[in-house]
């Protein structure tokens, strides 16, 4: 065992020797997580500026292209994200209370409505592809050209809105994959008994990050489907 | 961040709270409010997100005042962003 002269106190991995208390290492770690999401929102913001930008410039495009979206589909997804973001909440408040079962079970239904969440996403994503609404040679909007005489719609400024569309809607979707990934990992661990109400941060902060990527879709939903969906004048 | 666990009821009304303002934001989307629906619509989220980050994420309960230190902090740094970039593409055209 420990033959070191020195006495060292042995800790499970809810205090590691370089911290103080287990309280102080819980606090680094949350820290650790709030300072990368501050990152992502830089990153994510950057993003938002340039939809901004583009739609006070080409208001008429987006207004069309923002219709031409499905938004049972986004309201559905945004649902889906919502109700995963409950089972994530709730399955750190089983962490806490030790129950390992639940927990599992909560986690599996988290990584089920991510999936959910995507294959929805993919349908959109394809019913865009047989449009011809993806930016590049194909595109063509004469369709909402032909749907919206009211307002003047150009093919190319349409094109930017829809850019902006696949952009943003992908990266999210990039970090939807992401946390799914980071929940099988957990759903390892917590299935292997690693997670109590002693040591649970993994949990914690993993559903930070979860919440984060479910924030970001509950700014994109507006903005990307129902900032013009009034009727025309 | 606190060791405070919430009851699981908290975190059911939050939830019902969540879907129900999706629902109002999407129905409100189709109702002529001039310039106001996206003013609405933002309103909204924010106030989702609000949810969000004071309950389902803890900071309401977090003992960490840095914490909330970095949080205010990212969404200023955010509304730096935003507010500096279009004092310039929102005034070109006054020029």
């Amino acid at each position: 065992m420990n033959d070191s002269p020195v006495a060292v106190e042995q800790h499970g991995p809810e205090h590691l020797h370089h911290f103080v208390d287990a309280e102080q290492q819980r606090d680094a770690a949350s820290l650790g997580m709030w300072l990368f999401l501050a990152t992502e929102i830089m990153f994510f913001g950057g993003m938002f500026l340039a939809y901004l930008v583009y739609r006070s410039w080409y208001y008429n495009e987006f207004a069309a292209g923002s219709r031409s979206l499905d938004i049972y589909l986004g309201t559905i997804n945004t649902a889906v994200l919502i109700c995963s973001s409950l089972t994530v909440a709730l399955g750190v408040r089983a962490a806490q209370m030790g129950n390992r079962k639940l927990l599992v079970i909560l986690l599996l239904l988290t990584i089920a409505f991510g999936f959910a969440f995507l294959a929805i996403k993919g349908v959109e994503w394809y019913q865009k592809y047989e449009e011809h609404h993806i930016p590049g040679r194909t595109f063509n909007a004469d369709d909402l050209v032909r749907d919206y005489p009211q307002i003047h719609i150009d093919q190319r400024p349409e094109q930017i809105y829809f850019s902006l569309y696949f952009a943003m809607t992908g990266l999210h979707a990039l970090h939807m994959i992401i946390g799914v990934g980071i929940f099988v990992f957990l759903t390892y661990h917590a299935w292997k008994g690693r997670y109590g109400p002693k040591y649970y941060t993994p949990v914690e902060i993993g559903g930070l990050y979860w919440h984060f990527v479910d924030i970001v879709w509950i700014y994109l939903f507006p903005l990307l489907y129902l900032i013009d969906r009034k009727p025309l004048r | 961040m606190s060791e405070h666990v919430m009851s699981s009821k908290m975190y059911y009304t939050i939830w019902i709270a969540l879907l129900c303002l999706t629902v109002i934001t999407a129905a409100v989307s189709f109702v002529d409010l001039g310039r106001f629906n996206t003013v609405v619509a933002l309103v909204i989220a924010t106030f989702k997100a609000l949810l969000v980050v004071l309950f389902f994420m803890h900071v309401k309960y977090t003992s960490e005042r840095l914490t909330k230190i970095v949080i205010v902090a990212a969404i200023f740094w955010l509304f730096l962003l935003l507010a500096l970039s279009m004092a310039d593409y929102g005034t070109r055209h006054l020029i």
